[in-house]
């Protein structure tokens, strides 16, 4: 189950953000400026599974921007990975030029 | 005073204009301000913008609940624009834990009556992401009706929403399940997908609905097999896969059908072995379905050819290039090799060249799988591999490396000096991050291998000699100096080169661990220790042992102040002591620490030093061969202090003590009596033992030693002790007093509990001192025409 869905930019500003479960609001701002220090550290190299806490991770990067999907053990990790790429995929054919002005 | 409104999309680059934190916030309250003020106005044409902009505020972490009334006042507007922001602003703000959000259902129920599609939607959607219990069930029927409407824009909604009502109030699933298999028949794909999702959730959650649901298998295999097989339409292709996520979702259905059924797993075998053939894996998406298709097979009563194929596959994945494949490949390896282990077994270079991928997550994964694929026939290449990734492994693996080092060489060692050998090893590179109970295994390891000694000792001496900062590592060193100094410097041994140690060399490195600050109290505890075992292995005298013992007498630890006190008294007063308590150790069981704060406690007692006894002795009888040397008495005590003999058994049986007290009413009623025997007799003091055989336990004994003087005078500072073979146990309670006064008087009384496991025949040898008629009198005798009744 897919938990959150996150949009951040480099700086750990947060485009969007919406969350499945319930998560206190001061909370969300902790939990998001850790979930980007985790995948800010990660390098070309790595995959682009973290496991965190008791989820796991799964995120894709555009440009400056990160999204970033947590998601629980039931999930097939790789048909979420896909899953961003097509939202994106949608984002661009609907509103034209997406990922520009981030 | 109309202060015209901002657009959202002013605010938003207003806000990312502020170039820092402080002059964000500043922004964002001054916005809010206007926005209150706006909301007390009530001005209906901009409450919608006005909201807009909060709720872009809210998500970026700011408090937004005055604006909870203004959701309600939109969605209950006719306007789709003000529906539209007031249903976005119900789904964020307005959850469970708001007293508000039970208002909106009327206005949901309204909407979802209406006829129009999107404003359905709209209220579908708010139903399913904050419906609470209530409101799923006031709006259910409401869903269902929906469920078969022509349109499948709303199907679609409103299988989500049924989705998350069952999970919300399990109980209405019946309502659900009829239409289901209507809705399998849906051409629209989105539809499809939430009908799986919806039977999926069924499923999961009532057994009877899996057994109903077990029927429509072969329509699920029906669907997926032409998914998979027809060719390419522009609809639904993701990058040359025809709808992935559907594929998978089906997938994921199956498995749970299939699961423990083998009717249902046979139906899915052709299908999942033509999916696992024919998808394309040059890219993502089919490697998704390939991963589900194998998770599947696992899953469900395969054939073996199947599970067979599946494992390849992910062997496959395992040599790509792709850093979320090997991932992926090592995770569902990891599920697998407990049920399908020799096919893994293959794999098994591959997954050790994972181990030195620089990615955590992967690395963590591989050393996971590499612990679980150890066995008896690679136990060797496998720990060496281990081995030197220890070495160069992030420190939060190090734990978990050693720890699975150990154990693997525990299972698995194919020799005794091997399984040493590896302990040593890790001990030296990670020694930090073993577990605690490592160096009591190794010890005992040692302990047990006899033909190892010389070896391990000079192997741990040399390593010792290098690096004196490893602490568990140190412990067992010095621990082994200690039991096994003199093959250290008996100077030949067959497996390591010739190695000459001096004697001071060894005293010299033990006082340097003791000296050291790198060294825990409990290190220095061993050092100390093994050094004054030495003082009895070592040829030489002992000056330098003695000193350095004394030296620590005032130290301000307290453990080690009390053991440098206690070798002090050995030293001192009681030397004839020392060599049989510092004789080599038997074999402990596990569990040997225990042990060893039994000896110290045994020790303590001897040398009347301070004693804080360490822990009530849960048997009061010592299995100790040395200790219970002490009280055999056969070769007898040799005239020191009787304080010796009733001590022990009080002091640390001071609870046992009562126990038996107690147990003696009970006792004297009625066991298979024995006779009594009179055993002394001299110028009127008579001894007489009575014997009791409690039946609830047949080994135990218990003998009441009796002495009566029928002479005129009294028999003053009387003394008995007792002496059995070593397989009995002995325990003397304290005597009711030590005169037994003349004529006749109150007669003196001892009790004396033996255990006799073994039903051996049974020895006693008694000594008594006393003085009578002015002379100090000392008899030693053994007791014969012991009756048989007493030990068999």
């Amino acid at each position: 189950m897919i938990k959150f869905f996150l949009m951040v930019n480099k700086q750990g500003q947060t485009r969007l953000s919406k969350y499945y479960e319930h998560v206190e609001i001061n909370k969300r701002t902790l939990l998001e400026t850790e979930v980007i220090k985790s995948c800010l550290s990660r390098s070309n190299e790595q995959c682009s599974f973290i496991e965190f806490k008791d989820f796991k991770l799964i995120y894709r990067q555009y440009a400056a921007l990160f999204i970033v999907v947590g998601v629980n053990d039931t999930e097939n990790e790789m048909a979420i990975y896909e899953f961003i790429h097509n939202f994106v995929e949608v984002l661009d054919e609907y509103f034209s030029r997406v990922v520009n002005n981030v | 005073m109309v202060v015209p409104s901002s657009k959202l999309q002013d605010l938003i680059e207003e806000i990312r204009g502020a170039k820092t934190q402080a002059q964000e916030r500043e922004v964002i309250q001054k916005e809010c301000a206007h926005i209150r003020a706006s909301f007390r106005d009530g001005d209906p044409l901009h409450r919608h913008r006005q909201l807009a902009k909060l709720l872009y505020v809210h998500m970026l972490g700011y408090p937004a609940h005055f604006g909870q009334m203004e959701c309600l006042k939109l969605i209950a507007s006719p306007r789709f624009t003000d529906k539209r922001v007031g249903y976005l602003g119900a789904m964020l703000l307005l959850d469970e834990r708001q007293d508000a959000h039970l208002l909106i259902t009327n206005s949901i129920k309204n909407d979802l009556s209406q006829g129009i599609q999107a404003v359905q939607g709209l209220a579908l959607c708010t139903l399913s992401t904050v419906g609470s219990a209530e409101m799923c069930r006031d709006l259910a029927t409401e869903v269902e009706k929906l469920l078969l409407q022509p349109g499948p824009y709303v199907r679609k909604k409103a299988v989500l929403t049924a989705v998350h009502i069952i999970r919300k109030v399990p109980e209405l699933s019946n309502i659900f399940l009829p239409p289901c298999a209507q809705l399998l028949h849906e051409r629209h794909h989105g539809v499809l997908l939430g009908t799986i999702t919806l039977i999926t959730e069924l499923c999961e959650r009532s057994p009877a609905a899996l057994k109903h649901f077990r029927k429509v298998v072969p329509q699920l295999v029906q669907i997926l097999w032409t998914l998979v097989t027809t060719g390419y339409s522009t609809e639904h292709s993701i990058s040359g896969v025809s709808d992935p996520f559907l594929q998978v979702q089906i997938l994921r259905l199956l498995r749970i059908l299939g699961r423990n059924h083998e009717e249902s797993s046979e139906t899915m075998n052709d299908l999942l072995a033509q999916v696992a053939t024919n998808t394309d894996t040059s890219r993502n998406a089919g490697n998704a379905v390939l991963f589900e298709t194998v998770l599947t097979i696992m899953d469900i009563r395969s054939v073996a050819g199947l599970r067979v194929l599946a494992v390849n596959i992910l062997g496959r994945f395992l040599l790509n290039s792709d850093k979320n494949i090997r991932y992926v490949a090592l995770t569902s390896l990891l599920r697998v090799v407990q049920s399908d282990h020799s096919a893994v077994q293959r794999h098994r270079p591959t997954v050790v060249e994972c181990l030195r991928e620089p990615d955590a997550s992967l690395s963590r994964r591989a050393l996971e799988l590499s612990l679980a694929l150890v066995n008896s026939s690679n136990v060797r290449a496998m720990t060496q591999e281990l081995q030197s990734f220890l070495e160069s492994c992030p420190p939060d693996l190090r734990a978990d490396c050693a720890s699975g080092i150990l154990l693997a060489a525990e299972r698995f060692a194919p020799t005794k000096r091997w399984h040493i050998d590896t302990i040593l090893r890790v001990l030296t590179m990670a020694g930090t991050h073993v577990r605690d109970d490592a160096v009591a295994n190794l010890t005992q390891l040692i302990g047990g291998a006899q033909e190892l000694h010389a070896y391990s000792v000079r192997r741990l001496y040399s390593a010792l000699a290098e690096d004196i900062s490893q602490q568990p590592l140190v412990q067992v060193a010095a621990w082994c100096i200690g039991e096994y100094g003199d093959l250290l410097l008996e100077g030949s041994c067959e497996e390591t080169e010739p190695l000459q140690v001096e004697e001071e060399e060894v005293l010299a490195l033990l006082e340097k661990v003791l000296q050291s600050h790198m060294s825990l109290p409990a290190t220095r505890g061993y050092a100390l220790t093994a050094l004054m075992k030495l003082s009895t292995r070592l040829r030489g005298d002992n000056n330098r042992i003695r000193q350095v013992v004394s030296v620590y007498g005032s130290c301000l630890d307290v453990e080690l102040q009390q053991r440098a006190v206690e070798y002090n008294a050995l030293f001192q007063k009681y030397d004839y002591m020392r060599a049989a308590i510092l004789e080599k150790m038997p074999l402990v069981e596990r569990g040997g620490t225990q042990d060893e704060e039994a000896k110290e406690s045994k020790e303590a007692q001897h040398s009347e030093a301070a004693v804080i006894p360490t822990e009530p002795q849960p048997c009061s009888f010592c299995p100790f061969p040395q200790t219970s040397k002490l009280l055999d008495l056969l070769d007898l005590l040799d005239g020191t202090s009787g304080a010796a003999q009733p001590p022990p058994p009080l002091e640390p049986s001071s609870e046992g003590t009562s126990v038996h007290l107690l147990d003696l009413p009970c006792v004297s009623p009625a066991p298979a009596s024995i006779p009594n025997l009179k055993v002394f007799e001299r110028e009127g003091l008579q001894l007489t033992l009575s014997f009791v055989r409690p039946p609830g336990t047949p080994a135990l004994l218990l003998i009441m030693v009796t002495a009566i003087n029928t002479s005129e005078a009294d028999v003053t500072h009387f003394v008995c002790q007792a002496a059995v073979p070593k397989s009995f146990q002995l325990q003397l309670q304290a005597p009711s007093g030590d005169t037994v006064p003349a004529q006749g008087g109150l007669p003196m009384t001892q009790l004396l509990r033996i255990l006799n496991p073994k039903k051996a025949p049974l020895r006693l040898k008694l000594r008594l001192t006393y003085n009578h008629f002015g002379q100090s009198v000392q008899e030693i005798f053994e007791v014969n025409n012991l009756p048989v009744e007493t030990w068999q």
